[in-house]
């Protein structure tokens, strides 16, 4: 069996069991690529079905605007159900990355929101697009992944997964994420997307974009209701470039590129020597930051 | 060559035709391990230069820390838990799961097991075989792990000494004898140095063998698979107006259009009218592993938790069974006291009623208990409140496991590995004992002429020549010769020829690997028939799987069946080519040829073996008739 097929087999069956034994599954979708394969293997899981449960946002409003656009259009197209959820709160009192730092911001936007919209929409099994390959700290995650009832990921609540048994076994007020995805890897994610032609956010294809480049990173210029977060000395370059990642745009980095096709982009990545997360502004706050936002309830 | 050089490698060929092998390993930070993984990381390309940078120190690098854990275990300095590592290398991508090795961790280096095609264990040359290589080799064999890889580390330490490492192999191998794997493969490594890792080693001119990465590169993966038994666990039922679709996982064997198939548990039957990929598209066969929905020709109340399995090859159906567990939980077993079932996709309730025994596993001795507390491994009787339908463990994974849950915690409390309680024998008689006969319509009908009369009435014993080698090895013309001859001298003598029985007795079997398997059962028993009536049979048949040939063995009989290894070589087989398949193999016309497109397993200890590009037809003859 090609690595492609067994690697969609699998995620098909994980999401056919969260289906199968929660009440409330949700799709935790982020308008990126792997969001998007998601929702790709979903509607293949129970086709000739439409897709049985909705997809949830997180909004942190920093989104780039691509992504709104992109995503209106792409729920629209496949006829799904779409929820939308925002710490109002925080939005309200500015929360922004420029004042609180990366790691607050995220913190209120992304993690405290996901948790609270979890218990708002009442969902039991959050289905979300990590892969265990991505992260240090995800190569031990679980396919169901046990979230007490704060919503707290605890390594020692962690439970065996042994074959292909899955227990989703929960109380009330428990949830579990679930990981279609773990054992695919990103240079799996592009094949992937470039075999099936699934739909995917502008922003991945390069093209000549503003940035701001520092050091290493190139940081979309991008004006924000917050500013457009120069440094002293800083100035905007026009540069062919495109996102490996995708996430709010003042803490995503990009990359310089020339792939403006898929094909292009899955030569790119079997190129590439430079690990995804790298282009990510948040993981350089500190060592260890992911796994201390897990433990908070972010992925 | 550079890293970079290599990176472009590995990827060259892209991953549209790669497959994917998942294996585990185990062991502490004292016998290398995570030097180990990072060193096949590193050698086959896998590291980024972000990650790279990390962990270069001057000129050295310190392997062991790109395989660091979470914040917690680092300042430990432990791992605890499974990890799981990705990377490829030209030939195919690798899942690794990674568990430490300590008895504390039974547990984990069991899931890391449980769906491993191969694992590694690592033994330090200068330290030689520990209590934690035999566990984690036990643990491996007991969860039916086809393929063990014993990388003798650390030989750099021993100046890469022949002797050391014949020692260690022979000690190891003495071990293993007591172990179930397919095979035991023992390799001098050193993971600092790079020594036959990735890369052959110069410094160990005294071993043949391949290295860690060509070992596990080159397993052919489909045979490792139960391609024979048909079973198909419904997942999620679909439903497009009044037409229904039946989604799930062909956990084993196979599916093809028009089968006729048995519903479990309701035991009614129909067939399969189609088979539809997830994309729509119908297909013919669905073999092991595919994900995939079926319609019926009939309407069938199926919903999910039930098993749509081929009508001639059923599974138990068992509504108490015995069992391996592998206790997982804080919480000790609790006699007598409900646990959730989680079986393929069913989930019922089960009471554990009985422990019969603790096994230490690092010896298996059994050892009398009352429970089994946390990483403990026992034996024990399961009652469950619905039957399951299973096979037993070590020959069918997805329907031989199991894990019990908590119905307080809702943890995982243990996994199962059913065990098949009895022998054949031994379940006929005592459904004979309970019921005063047997129920099915199998009930063996005993002759009054026995095998023995027949022999003895003829004068001789009637065996099978069970001859296997690649196409044009000449196979058939040595059957041939030694049909007549053997007719000659006086014997009744039958000739089964694989061609031959492809236009009947097996005319409806393709070449996938699952109908080379059925194709030499058939032909096995076929034999076993001819046999018992006192004829002795020539069978000349490719064959190419170990463990077909060893089924086959076990049909007919072990004293009855004598293995011919035709060990022409594929280059003369070739040049010959009589029927034109090898031109039209290598033109791609024919998929799956033996020796070209798919492999042949080399048989280990034939009883004879025989090479018609050195030997005539009257020596190869000759050879095979001194062994009556």
């Amino acid at each position: 069996m090609s690595l492609l097929d067994e690697l969609e087999a699998e995620s098909i069956y994980i999401i056919r069991e969260a289906f199968s034994q929660f009440q409330r599954p949700t799709i935790l979708y982020s308008v990126g690529k792997d969001s998007s394969v998601v929702v790709h293997l979903a509607r293949k899981a129970f086709y000739p079905m439409p897709l049985p449960f909705p997809l949830l946002h997180v909004d942190t409003g920093f989104d780039f605007p691509e992504m709104y656009d992109f995503r209106d259009w792409f729920v629209d197209k496949i006829g799904a159900k779409l929820l939308v959820y925002r710490n109002e709160e925080a939005i309200s009192k500015n929360a922004n990355p420029f004042d609180l730092g990366t790691f607050n911001c995220c913190d209120l936007l992304r993690t405290k929101a996901l948790v609270n919209a979890l218990k708002h929409f009442e969902v039991d099994a959050a289905i979300g697009g990590a892969r265990r390959e991505e992260e240090k700290s995800r190569a031990k995650e679980r396919v169901f992944s046990f979230r007490d009832s704060f919503g707290q990921w605890e390594p020692k609540n962690q439970r065996p997964e042994p074959w292909n048994l899955y227990n989703g076994r929960i109380k009330k007020g428990e949830g579990v994420r679930v990981f279609p995805l773990s054992n695919w890897t990103e240079l799996d994610i592009w094949s992937y997307i470039e075999r099936e032609n699934i739909p995917i956010v502008p922003l991945y294809y390069a093209a000549e974009r503003e940035v701001i480049v520092r050091g290493d990173l190139l940081i979309p210029a991008v004006q924000t209701r917050s500013g457009n977060g120069l440094l002293p000395g800083e100035k905007v370059e026009k540069l062919m470039i495109r996102y490996r990642t995708l996430g709010c745009s003042p803490c995503t980095g990009a990359v310089r590129s020339t792939a403006t096709t898929l094909k292009e982009i899955v030569a790119e990545m079997m190129e590439t020597t430079i690990s995804e997360r790298s282009t990510r502004v948040i993981d350089h706050d500190q060592e260890g930051s992911m796994e201390k936002k897990k433990r908070e309830g972010y992925f | 060559m550079t890293k970079k050089a290599q990176w472009r490698k590995r990827n060259e060929r892209g991953i549209s035709d790669m497959d994917i092998l998942r294996f585990s390993t185990a062991g502490s930070v004292d016998d290398g391990k995570s030097t180990f993984i990072g060193r096949l990381l590193y050698d086959t390309g896998n590291i980024y230069t972000d990650h790279l940078a990390k962990i270069k120190k001057g000129d050295k690098l310190s392997l062991a820390v790109l395989t660091d854990g979470l914040q917690a275990e680092q300042e430990q300095g432990i791992t605890i838990d499974v990890a799981y590592r990705y990377f490829q290398s030209k030939k195919r991508r690798f899942i690794l799961a990674d568990s430490p090795g300590h008895e504390r961790y039974t547990r984990n280096m069991a899931t890391a097991a449980s769906t491993a095609d191969a694992t590694v264990v690592l033994i330090d040359a200068e330290k030689g075989i520990t209590t934690q290589t035999k566990r984690h080799s036990c643990i491996a064999s007991l969860l039916a792990v086809p393929r063990l890889v014993v990388a003798i580390n650390k030989m750099d330490l021993v100046n890469f000494s022949e002797s050391r490492f014949f020692e260690l192999e022979a000690e190891f191998t003495k071990f293993a004898e007591k172990l179930s794997f397919k095979d035991v493969a023992v390799i001098p490594i050193s993971a600092l140095e790079g020594d036959n890792v990735a890369d052959k080693s110069k410094r160990t001119p005294w071993y043949e063998g391949k290295t860690v990465l060509s070992y596990l590169e080159e397993i052919h993966l489909i045979a490792d698979k139960n391609s024979i038994d048909a079973r198909f666990p419904v997942q999620v039922v679909l439903r497009e107006g009044t037409k229904r679709f039946f989604g799930g996982s062909v956990v084993s064997g196979g599916f093809s259009v028009g089968d006729e198939v048995t519903i479990l548990p309701s035991l009614e039957t129909s067939r399969i009218k189609s088979i539809i990929k997830t994309d729509g598209k119908a297909i013919d066969r669905a073999s092991v592993s595919s994900l995939v929905n079926f319609t019926l020709e009939d309407e069938r109340d199926i919903s999910r938790g039930d098993m749509i399995v081929r009508s001639h090859n059923r599974p138990h159906a068992v509504s108490e069974c015995e069992a391996m567990l592998i206790w997982f939980d804080e919480k000790p077993l609790s006699l007598n006291r409900e646990y959730f079932v989680f079986h393929t996709t069913k989930q019922t309730r089960g009471i554990v009623r009985e422990l019969s025994y603790l096994l230490d596993i690092t010896n298996l001795k059994r050892k009398n208990a009352d429970t089994l507390g946390l990483n403990d491994i026992g034996r024990v009787s399961l009652e469950l409140a619905r039957p399951i339908f299973v096979d037993p463990y070590d020959r069918n994974r997805g329907t031989g496991s199991f894990i019990l849950v908590d119905v307080e915690t809702n943890q995982t409390a243990a996994a199962g590995l059913i065990i098949e309680r009895f022998s054949e024998k031994d379940r006929k008689e005592e459904i004979i004992r309970k019921q005063g006969h047997v129920a099915t319509n199998i009930t063996e009908s005993k002759g009054e002429v026995s095998r023995v009369d027949r022999e003895s009435r003829l004068g001789y014993k009637a065996k099978t020549f069970w001859l296997t080698g690649l196409s044009g090895s000449g196979k058939s013309t040595v059957s041939v010769a030694l049909e007549r001859e053997l007719f000659d001298g006086g014997r009744l003598v039958y000739r089964l020829d694989g061609d031959n029985l492809r236009h009947g007795l097996n005319r409806d079997l393709g070449f996938s690997d699952a109908d080379r398997g059925e194709n030499i059962r058939r032909t096995a028993e076929a034999s076993k028939l001819l046999n018992d009536a006192g004829v002795t049979v020539i069978c000349s048949l490719i064959s190419p799987f170990e463990k077909d040939r060893k089924m086959a063995r076990e049909i007919i009989g072990n004293e009855n069946f004598c293995e011919i290894y035709v060990a022409t070589p594929l280059s003369v087989c070739e040049e010959r080519d009589p029927k034109g398949l090898y031109k039209k193999a290598r033109a791609g016309e024919i998929t799956g040829f033996t020796g070209i497109s798919a492999p042949y397993e080399e048989p280990k200890n034939p009883d004879v073996r025989i090479d018609t590009s050195t030997e005539t037809l009257s020596e190869s003859v000759g050879k095979i008739k001194q062994i009556f």
